[in-house]
């Protein structure tokens, strides 16, 4: 098939790192282990986020085994950190954790938007990178900032679509379109997805994957909405590639005009 | 001895290793790590860091998020 052929040359490259899916999960939110295993088996990610919290005697079961299990690279979060100091440290507690240098970077200004704080997002992301970690940084939707983050030495850059769980989409898909006009590296669309369309508009923007948790992990079947996502994705991203006709403000026939018999 | 793990006391063995801690406590090495007295203690030198009384353990394993 023409689409199978097209996703078949088109790598998703990470500092160097291919993956077969474009669609990245992160693993909060779901009720339970066995439907986050579910999730991530319907969704065909190959990458997927964890937090990093004091044990927890009382847990049984672990979300490392569930992601071992189904093969899929783990990419710890700095979720919760409100400075660049807090995420470099758990930055490093991942790393000896999980034996990867790779984090997504996360310091958010504060609990009610969970937006980025920009300025201690830069500060540690400058830090991280002067460390040897491959950073991964959650962006606010701003190319300026976008810029530099790449600047310093970011192995992409994940802007939102609008705040950490809120489903409400790509409130601003201008900004988006700038931040993958200028882009050095992969742009990946993180946070606010709702529902397919959203994801399918990230990538029809020129996003070069998707990051998402709640819209699957909160979703009533979350197996099923992992599907959809992972086929809105892949739509996304042919429909990026096949480039879309351009918008005309009045009607442009399909049918030839010459010919038309005279009843 | 006693140290304070996650903010709690807690009793252990004289002597005891990072690694023989972890595992006590996890079962497996595989996801967690070990921050002592505000140092992040490097995988590589658990089997020969032994942990001493009062000291401050912050063990911290990998969970699901976002």
């Amino acid at each position: 098939m023409a689409g199978q052929q097209q996703t078949a040359h088109d790598p998703f490259v990470i500092a160097g790192e291919e993956f077969g899916s474009r669609l990245i999960m992160g693993t909060g939110g779901a009720p339970s282990l066995d439907v986050i295993d579910a999730a991530l088996a319907a969704s065909g990610t190959a990458l997927c986020t964890v937090a990093m919290r004091r044990l927890d005697p009382s847990t049984t079961g672990s979300i490392l085994d569930v992601i071992d299990r189904r093969g899929v690279r783990v990419l710890p979060n700095t979720a919760g950190c409100r400075t660049a100091r807090e995420a470099v440290r758990t930055a490093e507690v991942a790393r000896e954790a999980l034996e990867t240098d790779w984090v997504k970077l996360e310091v958010v200004a504060d609990e009610r938007t969970l937006l980025p704080d920009p300025v201690e997002l830069l500060d540690a992301a400058q830090t991280l990178v002067g460390l040897g970690f491959t950073v991964l940084p959650y962006t606010n939707d701003d190319p300026g900032l976008a810029r530099r983050l790449q600047q310093a030495g970011c192995a992409a850059v994940m802007p939102l679509g609008s705040p950490i769980g809120t489903g409400l989409g790509i409130a601003n898909p201008h900004n988006i379109e700038l931040i993958v006009s200028e882009a050095r590296g992969p742009v990946i669309l993180d946070a606010g997805i709702g529902t397919a369309s959203d994801a399918a508009l990230a990538m029809e923007l020129g996003c070069d994957g998707v990051l998402l948790a709640s819209a699957v992990t909160r979703a009533q079947d979350p197996a099923r909405m992992a599907a959809a996502m992972a086929a809105a994705v892949t739509a996304g991203r042919l429909a990026r590639l096949a480039g879309r006709i351009p918008r005309r403000s009045h009607a442009q026939a399909s049918s030839p005009i010459e010919g038309m018999a005279v009843l | 001895m006693t140290i304070t793990l996650n903010g709690e006391s807690c009793e252990l063995d004289d002597d005891i290793t990072l690694v023989a801690f972890i595992e006590s406590r996890t079962g497996t090495t595989r996801g967690s790590a070990v921050v002592v007295d505000d140092e992040v203690v490097p995988r590589g030198s658990w089997p020969d860091y032994r942990l001493r009384d009062g000291q401050r353990v912050e063990l911290i394993t990998a969970v699901q998020g976002g």
